[in-house]
């Protein structure tokens, strides 16, 4: 218990600024803290509400032109078929990663300090591969017939190709999605029931009531919750490395060079949690301000969620020199080409080394202490990642399409106002989802964070009695 | 604090999940069903013509082989709609002056084709041959139906690809490759 009740730094002098908590309130003053955001709302909050509507309108208008004209209104043609559709989609079904990552990765491996922001996380995956699933679908050029993907007892008679990336996809999409959301509803019960106690209106009550499911918090509940909650992290844990090493193989499958390496299931994992982790600190930031939270995600949260960003970078970093190393080594022309030539000096040079300088420069402000807690420093930091892993999938997949094999068939890919609008308008939507959730459903763990309290409030006599 | 729930919320909450779940399954299978029948396939569903003609008459009747009319089923892709004229040689003689084939005489007068309506549709994604399955032993009813027994032509079989696809498994088994029919 003392052990494990040790702040994440040794030094004493910063024991305090990195403690997992700031003071000792009840139960019931957490419980009030953190669930005021449903209560009340704010003309912040309405602002940005008011824009994100806006982004998802323009979401709703450049998706139904698309459906309505056919695909042809997006910049992509052969031999550029895959441009901003796919590129959105693995930027989005990445971001979901460190979700899942931080909710049930770090419950096995005991990391406590992931109790204050595991429902954001949570959340975050879960609109992410909403957002996600848009792209492939609208891409089929035939939305209406999606569920021709689907293996179902068809009129046609046969199976989907099983042969082609499209199904593996929705295989690791729907089974993602649907772990993810039982996984952040199983972990909201007991938060529901609070919502249900302390609300104020009778219809508030009622709806929360329902989706509370009939929670008392008997200890043979929580037994049973714990059990759950565990056997479900066990679930969702392989998903972390199997969903993006599925996304990653529609890619190393093709014999395009670029595309066709071994390196690419780990090299997209890493990718994936690395943008995911960014996307947490552009969600969480503003969060602890709004809410003021700083007592509940404090500055240890931001170190060890920047400690882990920074790993994620230096295993990307060395992702991408691997794979230029052996696009060298193959001795294949082709190869070479794409990567010492194509990507570096060729018409989408720009795009490769902003993602570069974002992707491999930017974290190396991380190994600063003093940053890794500065709200300003992590918030730029995070955005510029962002940007970065969006243009890593930018250079994967247009810089390898647009020259392949044949000179005669290279083509220079250029996006239009549609392709922009349908990426401006999916972040709309990502933020659109995230505004109503921190209404309408406390996006803090409160029952963790009040377990958290009273682990802390109890090591402390332990850990004095051990140090003396 | 009085209860929000009476107590027989429970067995609400509990017959609605089971509920809900049955209802979505439900309505997978019911979709699933209702595709294959006549409703969604359009089978058995007669279909009006400019002209009430009568394939019972000319066929069962009067013997007139398919090919005399739809001319061009040996040798090309579509079975061939006949022009008015071919009415003519032997509508010159008979019933020249009913009602019924007025339309016709107005048309072959005029020079204007008559419009009839598609019974038999396939999507425009698939390439079907007549003359490919004409000449290699699949007789006009194996799809068309006894048409000699219809007084006005519907669809008799229901054309999913299910419905293709088991011809081309039992009887030529190399024809089940996708670019046999979708180009």
């Amino acid at each position: 218990m003392s052990a494990a009740a040790r702040p994440l730094s040794e030094q004493p002098a910063r024991t305090d600024r990195l403690a997992l908590m700031h003071g000792r309130p009840s139960a019931g003053e957490l419980t009030d803290h953190l669930l005021a955001p449903l209560w009340r709302s704010s003309p912040l909050w309405w602002l940005l509400f008011a824009l994100s509507s806006a982004g998802t309108l323009l979401l709703i208008a450049t998706v139904t032109y698309t459906v309505a004209r056919g695909i042809g209104v997006w910049g992509n043609n052969i031999p550029v078929a895959w441009a901003y559709a796919i590129t959105n989609f693995v930027w989005w079904i990445g971001i979901g990663h460190a979700g899942t990552f931080i909710s049930a990765f770090l419950i096995l491996l005991n990391q406590r300090w992931r109790g204050s922001i595991n429902r954001v996380a949570e959340a975050m995956t879960i609109f992410a591969l909403v957002n996600a699933a848009i792209f492939p679908v609208l891409h089929l050029g035939r939305p209406w017939f999606f569920y021709w993907l689907i293996p179902y007892p068809a009129t046609m008679n046969v199976w989907p190709n099983f042969k082609s990336a499209l199904p593996w996809d929705v295989a690791a999409v729907t089974t993602y999605f649907t772990v993810s959301l039982l996984f952040w509803f199983l972990g909201l019960v007991p938060d529901l029931a609070s919502a249900r106690d302390r609300a104020t209106t009778r219809a508030r009550k009622i709806v929360y009531g329902i989706f509370a499911m009939g929670w008392r918090g008997s200890g043979f509940q929580w037994q049973r919750y714990r059990v759950a909650y565990v056997l479900l992290a066990g679930l969702a844990t392989p998903l972390v490395i199997s969903v993006h090493s599925v996304v990653s193989l529609d890619f190393s499958i093709a014999q395009l060079p670029g595309w066709h390496s071994t390196i690419f299931p780990p090299y997209f994992v890493v990718g994936a949690i690395y943008s995911g982790l960014a996307m947490v600190f552009v969600l969480v930031l503003p969060l602890r301000r709004a809410f003021k939270l700083h007592d509940i995600i404090t500055d240890a949260h931001l170190d060890a969620l920047a400690k882990l960003t920074l790993a994620m970078a230096l295993m990307l970093t060395y992702s991408y020199v691997i794979e230029t190393f052996m696009a060298w080594y193959s001795a294949n022309p082709a190869e070479q080409y794409t990567y010492l030539i194509a990507r570096p000096t060729g018409p989408y040079a720009v795009v490769y080394w902003i993602m570069t300088a974002l992707n491999v420069g930017t974290p190396q402000l991380f190994w600063v202490p003093r940053l890794r807690t500065n709200p300003v420093v992590l918030f730029v930091a995070s955005v510029g990642i962002l940007a970065g892993m969006w243009m890593e999938r930018f250079v994967i997949i247009v810089t390898s399409l647009n020259r392949d094999f044949l000179t005669s068939s290279w083509h220079t890919y250029a996006p239009t106002w549609v392709d922009w609008g349908i990426l401006a308008g999916s972040i709309g939507l990502f933020g659109f989802l995230f505004l109503l959730f921190v209404r309408f459903v406390p996006s803090v763990a409160i029952s963790e964070v009040k377990a958290l309290s009273i682990q802390l409030s109890a090591a402390r006599p332990a850990r004095a009695t051990s140090d003396a | 604090m009085a209860a929000i729930f009476p107590p027989w919320a429970n067995v609400a909450a509990r017959a609605s999940l089971i509920a809900g779940v049955c209802a979505l399954g439900g309505l997978a299978v019911g979709v699933m069903a209702w595709a294959r029948t006549p409703n969604a396939t359009r089978r058995y569903q007669p279909v009006s013509q400019p002209v009430p003609f009568d394939h019972r008459v000319h066929v069962a009747g009067e013997h007139i082989d398919c090919r005399y009319c739809h001319f061009s089923v040996e040798r090309s892709s579509t079975a061939g709609i006949p022009p008015s004229t071919t009415c003519v040689p032997c509508h010159s003689t008979t019933w020249l002056t009913s009602a019924t084939l007025a339309p016709v005489v107005k048309s072959v007068e005029t020079n204007t084709p008559l419009r009839w309506n598609r019974v038999t549709a396939l999507p425009g994604f698939v390439y079907f041959n007549h003359a490919v399955h004409v000449n290699n032993g699949v007789h006009c009813e194996t799809c068309h139906g006894r048409v000699d027994r219809m007084a006005a032509v519907y669809q008799a079989e229901p054309l999913t690809m299910n419905w293709c696809v088991s011809c081309h498994r039992a009887r030529a088994p190399r024809l089940t490759n996708c670019s046999t029919c979708h180009r």
